[in-house]
């Protein structure tokens, strides 16, 4: 039998969902991550599929522990997101997330740089279309961004996957390292994709101006494909786990003093990613698996919390912290689905979180880096404040905002339950979730020491939380901008362009004035020459003309004689 | 509109939830006194060392944000406008 590449699928149903009618489309969107997942569960482990095309060799579908988890990840997220955005009468975002979807699963499964490099690209443009769909200027001119933003990661990643094939011959997409300009500039692209600090504003720049529904797509897949990149090709760099520390502590300064609780979400999602990009840079086992996991609780916690900050927005039409609050009187269900991706982001015991971040702490202390560790417990402590309580808190509580609205529609308030009950269920049974991991570590969760050091950490940080709001010296919620580094293409560069145009038109004007005089002093010795009153112009008579024949005559006889 | 009166209307109950969360301090900070967490790096032996982390890193964290605001914060329609 010929096996199908799990992508296939979804690719198939985009075509579907594109020409059926609603209810028709709504089946087939529903069923395509099922019949996916199970038929996943029937790939043969370490199955490699071969083609070749023209001189090379390329494989599409690769399968072991690391992409079959991915693979597993992908087709619970896209299903989560299916269910969430049902009620949506939109056929270009169905079709758009089908394709993302599917090219995420893809990218996961890819065994070779050009297979990785296309769905990479694929992956990039139907995105977009999640965020072109709010139909708003400031939607077109995130997405605008965002793609090129994301094509350039794509272009990277063809040209370091080229420089490797010269050198190695090989295109296959195992192990890199940090060798050469090549390898390089693949860890670029993935960097770009994973945002990485600097490079990282594509992501809290688009991702809160996508529909409420599409932001719960993007959040579930370009981060993680990246991650799953990181992990293939540059396990054990060690630069990662400095990268990965600074990713953990610069977002949520941010995150504390913004006002759209979406991109407070946008920014702790880099601060998430930090944590895996930490167990990566580490590379053992426990490292590893702690970020692996941490990559699949945080598609469905993360997913969670972005999932009840589009119920609000769809609901109330608002999403700034400063126009929301006490709506856990009207959407009490949606409030406490909420404090479930809360706690579980937060990594409180018995929520998923806890049971994946921890290894990733534990791996930094065993490894050697205490400073690290440092970072990446206030980063913890951080996380709570800003995405555990900040959110629930600011949305649900504080103020009543007097918005009065009901609970969202059934298919979302079912796709928020089960992304509820997965993270209750690998909290509670992370087993399940271990038994998926690349390596076997025996690795035990619930230790004593642990949870009491866990519990102290976030009682004592919801302390802090509610003695600076008590006294007073919490922040409000304020409208703002915060600018980040998007200000250098947003601002900095527009200007220093406008300024060198301004300059150039300054050259010109001159240019312009100096031809203009130049031309015009030529155009008054012509006319005086040449004009009706010109020299040249009047008549002679034949007297003179015989005159000045006689001078030349004599002229040319004297030099004669000379 | 009339509205019935819920749960965080009361001031009681907040000052409950904010008593709650005093009780849970001590409580879990106590139990470094009985408990003794098995440690990979000294600093993690000190007394209460998570939870005056927790405490400081997340004032510190605040106190931060606030400052940085002067620096970062602009009008919300700043990238709108031309400039």
């Amino acid at each position: 039998m010929v096996e199908l590449p799990p992508f296939v699928l979804f690719y198939l149903a985009a075509l579907a969902a594109a020409v059926l009618p609603r209810r028709a489309r709504q089946v087939v969107m529903l069923a395509v991550p099922l019949v996916g997942g199970l038929a996943l569960m029937n790939l043969a482990p370490d199955l490699l599929v071969r083609v070749a095309f023209m001189d090379l060799y390329l494989e599409p579908l690769r399968v072991d522990k690391l992409s079959m988890l991915f693979g597993i990840l992908f087709h619970i997220g896209a299903f989560i997101g299916i269910v969430f955005s049902l009620h949506v009468d939109d056929r270009s975002q169905h079709v758009a997330a089908l394709l993302y979807a599917g090219s995420a699963i893809g990218a996961v499964f890819a065994g070779d740089l050009l297979t990785l490099f296309l769905f990479w690209e694929i992956l990039a443009l139907t995105s977009a279309f999640l965020i072109f769909a709010n139909r708003t200027d400031r939607a077109w001119g995130a997405g605008m961004r965002y793609l090129v933003i994301q094509v350039l990661s794509g272009v990277l990643l063809l040209a370091g996957a080229l420089m490797l094939y010269r050198h190695s011959g090989s295109l296959a997409f195992n192990h890199i390292g940090l060798n050469g300009a090549g390898s390089f500039l693949i860890f670029i692209a993935f960097g770009i994709k994973c945002a990485f600090p600097l490079l990282h504003n594509w992501l809290t720049d688009a991702y809160p101006e996508a529909t409420p529904t599409g932001t719960v797509f993007l959040s579930a897949f370009t981060t993680k494909v990246a991650v799953y990149a990181l992990a293939r090709g540059f396990a054990g760099t060690e630069a990662l786990v400095y990268i990965g520390a600074t990713m953990t502590c610069f977002p949520i300064f941010y995150a504390v003093i913004e006002n759209d609780l979406r991109r407070v979400l946008a920014y702790s999602m880099i601060n998430q990613i930090g944590f895996m990009v930490v167990g990566i840079g580490l590379g053992t086992a426990l490292a590893m698996n702690g970020a692996i996991a941490h990559a699949f609780n945080d598609v469905i916690f993360k997913g969670l919390l972005m999932m009840s900050m589009g119920a609000v927005l769809h609901m109330t039409g608002r999403i700034n912290g400063s126009d929301l609050g006490g709506l856990y009187k009207s959407m009490p269900i949606t409030a406490g689905l909420c404090i479930v991706g809360a706690a579980s982001i937060s990594a409180f015991p018995l929520f998923s979180g806890f049971v994946s971040k921890s290894m990733v702490m534990v791996a930094v202390l065993e490894e050697g880096h205490p400073g690290v560790w440092l970072a990446l417990l206030f980063a913890s402590a951080g996380v709570f404040h800003h995405a555990g309580i900040k959110i629930p808190f600011f949305a649900f509580f504080s103020h009543d905002s007097g918005i009065r609205t009901t609970e969202p529609p059934l298919n979302m308030l079912a796709a928020m339950g089960l992304a509820a009950v997965l993270c209750v269920f690998i909290g509670c049974y992370p087993w399940v979730l271990y038994e998926l991991l690349p390596f076997s570590t025996g690795y035990a969760p619930f230790d004593g020491s642990h949870i009491l050091a866990q519990i102290q950490l976030l009682v004592f940080s919801a302390a802090a939380f509610a003695w600076l709001k008590v006294s007073g010296i919490y922040p409000p919620e304020l409208r703002s901008t915060n600018i980040d580094v998007e200000w250098l293409y947003r601002r900095l560069a527009p200007r220093w362009v406008r300024h060198c145009t301004q300059g150039l038109t300054a050259v010109s004007d001159t240019l312009g004035q100096a031809t203009q005089n130049a031309s015009r002093v030529v155009m008054r010795s012509v006319v005086r020459h040449y004009g009706p009153e010109g020299a040249l112009a009047r008549s002679w008579p034949t007297g003179s003309m015989v005159l000045w024949v006689a001078v030349l005559l004599a002229a040319s006889l004297i030099l004669y004689y000379l | 509109m009339n509205d019935k009166v819920h749960i965080f209307d009361k001031p009681q109950n907040v000052r409950r939830v904010l008593w709650a969360l005093v009780a849970m301090c001590i409580a879990t900070i106590g139990a470094d006194f009985v408990y003794h967490r098995h440690i990979v790096h000294p600093w993690e032996g000190v007394w209460g060392f998570y939870a005056i982390y927790g405490f400081v890193a997340c004032v510190v964290l605040v106190l931060v944000a606030k400052e940085l605001r002067k620096l970062l914060m602009r009008a919300e329609d700043y990238y709108d406008r031309d400039g």
